[in-house]
């Protein structure tokens, strides 16, 4: 068998994945059951996302994939492989010329804009799951509202480290009701979520999707004498000198030398392009 | 430029290739054939349709050459591809009472009408290596009965129930959900339950079985029937408004008697548990049972004791191996924008601390 449906998933799968998208975004930060599939690529590897995507994506978009902020990384290149097998859709490294944009781990530095939609990978979607690991009981916590498990956890972090020890997937409140897993993004990234575009968390293993509608209003928990901070290595880019991005360390040498770069590669690039036109 | 991401598509490619080259291994040692792995290598080949739900013995075997025999790789692209499936009805329930049995024993009791069937068992082999098979010439293989007068066997389990000593199983006649359409939601009714221990790792569903004999939520099973063989599968086609036969599937399918004091309520009886497996697979289809029957806990008015095999999420959420293999091997995934985050903040937290750096340290 060669042809698969556009997207792979049968029309009846994608309809469902859509009902369960339209729900989320009407429910700000509620996590909605759907049969997730199997997908061609393991559990792990993004088959949330890649459902949202087949889901989501129509002939006429484009598409780009993102891993660890870069759209070389292998599984970036293996998942955007896929959908052009199975779309023929056009894709795309440039943030600015993609309609939906699917990544693990970042949020593009470029402020996205209405017309675009960002489908998140989420390997855990239950923000309080490593609080408590029963699912009958975060669901019920969460019909509740029940939060204050969470703000001991970070209370706690403060008394021992004195400050909160969440680097990534750090909590955020939306619209002041669901608590809410921002997937593994670095804290840096959590402010941007109050965005133009759409945002749609695919999580496949554990069958949910979840959604920001544009503009939702996403805060990031902390206390009034704990405020909550955006942190990065306090360096710049070594190749394109932006001083506001997300930095990878990268070791260089044998010595433990290290140079910063940005994480989002296609940020970057267009950077130094920049930098080259206005020397020439 | 630095040495982290450029290149990832060369090097996808690359590895395929060496990949497909490893699967192919020495060549001067023909290639095994996908017929050859269906008929000789036929429980691999069952545990891969059990476990990736789906029976197609031919797809199955050609699953377990394209994964090198890695079967948790063989079931996985079995259920890629089974999600591509369009789904157009559902068969009416198979009858097991009527399978043409190849191996029908019971432990419970010494004889009983249609008698012990041992059938193709490892059981009483001693394990000896074979060398006569490490022989490339063919063995000779003694040819067994005939066995296609297979009678229509009864139950073992009904001689009790016709003594209301074992529990009935009532009918409830509401449509059993399916696991592979819905999301699983929790607590999970029995047809739920079964439905992915059928289809959960052998391991994982044997460990907990195991568990529970070991006294972590013990329930005293005897193998009252174990039968495996032919059944037939039939639809009910609307056009025709009748059921017709699609097909001929074999099922192993184990029911345990287990006991239990009775409550207030009931005076002491049996229960059971319930096993049923795609294929021949003995040691799943008992597991199966066993588990079964430690998660019948509330239904069957016991105490939860807080074991593993008692908790319907635990066994439920980390019983399908390739959920649990996905998320296990992601690790190997680049994680370093988040191992970024954890570098600065160990810093920083260090920093606070004022615990001097190691370099600072020595000089």
């Amino acid at each position: 068998m060669n042809e698969y449906n556009f997207a792979y998933l049968d029309e009846q799968t994608k309809r469902m994945i859509r009902r369960a998208i339209l729900k989320g975004l009407a429910i700000p930060g509620y996590q909605v059951p759907f049969a997730s599939r199997e997908m061609p690529m393991p559990y792990g590897w993004g088959t949330g996302g890649v459902q949202v995507s087949a889901a989501t994506l129509t002939p006429e978009d484009i598409f780009k994939v993102i891993d660890q902020g870069a759209d070389d990384t292998t599984n970036a290149i293996s998942i955007r492989k896929f959908f052009q097998k199975v779309t023929g859709i056009k894709v795309t490294d440039k943030t600015i010329d993609a309609t939906v944009i699917q990544t693990r781990h970042r949020i593009p530095e470029t402020s996205l804009t209405e017309d675009q939609i960002l489908v998140y990978q989420v390997p855990i979607p239950e923000p309080l799951r490593f609080l408590e690991p029963y699912e009958t009981e975060t669901r019920k916590m969460h019909a509740l509202e029940e939060y204050g498990l969470m703000y001991v956890k970070l209370y706690e972090d403060i008394s021992r480290h004195g400050a909160i020890a969440t680097s990534y997937a750090y909590p955020v409140k939306v619209e002041g009701r669901y608590v809410m897993d921002p997937s593994p993004i670095p804290k840096f990234d959590n402010p941007k979520m109050e965005m133009a575009a759409i945002q749609i968390f695919g999580a496949g293993r554990e069958q949910r999707i979840y959604a920001l509608p544009p503009y939702t209003q996403v805060v990031s928990l902390d206390f009034d004498d704990y405020p909550f901070e955006a942190s990065k290595a306090d360096h710049v880019c070594d190749i394109c000198g932006s001083s506001d991005t997300y930095l990878d360390e990268v070791i260089v040498d044998d010595q433990g030398g290290r140079i910063f770069v940005c994480s989002d590669t296609d940020f970057c690039a267009a950077q130094q392009s920049a930098a080259l036109e206005s020397s020439e | 430029m630095y040495v982290a991401v450029k290149g990832g598509e060369k090097a996808i490619d690359n590895a395929h290739a060496w990949l497909s080259e490893k699967r192919r291994g020495d060549k001067a040692i023909a290639e095994i054939g996908v017929g050859q792995i269906r008929e000789q290598l036929t429980l691999a080949v069952n545990r891969v349709m059990a476990e990736g739900s789906l029976y197609d013995p031919d797809l199955a075997s050609l699953a377990i050459k394209q994964s090198h025999g890695d079967l948790i790789e063989a079931i996985f692209l079995i259920r890629a591809y089974r999600t591509t499936l369009a789904r157009f009805g559902k068969t009416r329930p198979i009858e097991t009472t009527n399978m043409a049995c190849i191996r029908r024993i019971s432990a419970t009791f010494k004889d009983a009408p249609g008698g012990q069937i041992l059938g193709p068992t490892f059981d009483y082999t001693h394990r000896l290596l074979d060398f006569t098979l490490a022989a490339d010439s063919e063995t000779s293989v003694v040819e067994s009965q005939d066995m296609s007068d297979a009678q229509m066997l009864p139950r073992i389990t009904d001689y009790l129930n016709q003594e209301g000593l074992i529990q009935q199983e009532i009918q409830t006649g509401d449509e059993p959900g399916d696991l592979t359409r819905e999301p699983l939601q929790l607590p999970a009714q029995r047809d739920l339950r079964l439905q992915s221990l059928t289809r959960g790792d052998e391991g994982f569903i044997l460990g907990m079985a195991y568990s529970t004999q070991r006294g972590y939520g013990r329930n005293h099973p005897f193998v009252g029937e174990l039968r495996v063989g032919g059944v037939v599968v039939e639809m009910e086609i609307p056009e025709l408004g009748f059921s017709i036969e699609i097909g001929e599937i074999e099922v192993t399918e184990c029911e345990t008697v287990n006991q239990f004091t009775g409550s207030k309520s009931d005076p002491p009886q049996f229960t059971r548990g319930y096993g049923l497996v795609f294929g021949h697979s003995e040691r799943k289809s008992i597991s199966m049972a066993l588990v079964d029957r430690a998660l019948r806990w509330a239904e069957l008015g016991e105490d939860n004791v807080g074991v593993p095999a008692q908790d319907e999420e635990f066994v439920l959420y980390h019983s399908d191996n390739i959920q649990a293999t996905g998320f296990l091997e992601h690790i190997k995934l680049p994680h370093y924008v988040d191992f970024q985050s954890e570098l600065e903040l160990i810093r920083k937290l260090r920093c606070e601390a004022e615990i001097p750096s190691r370099d600072e340290e020595e000089s």
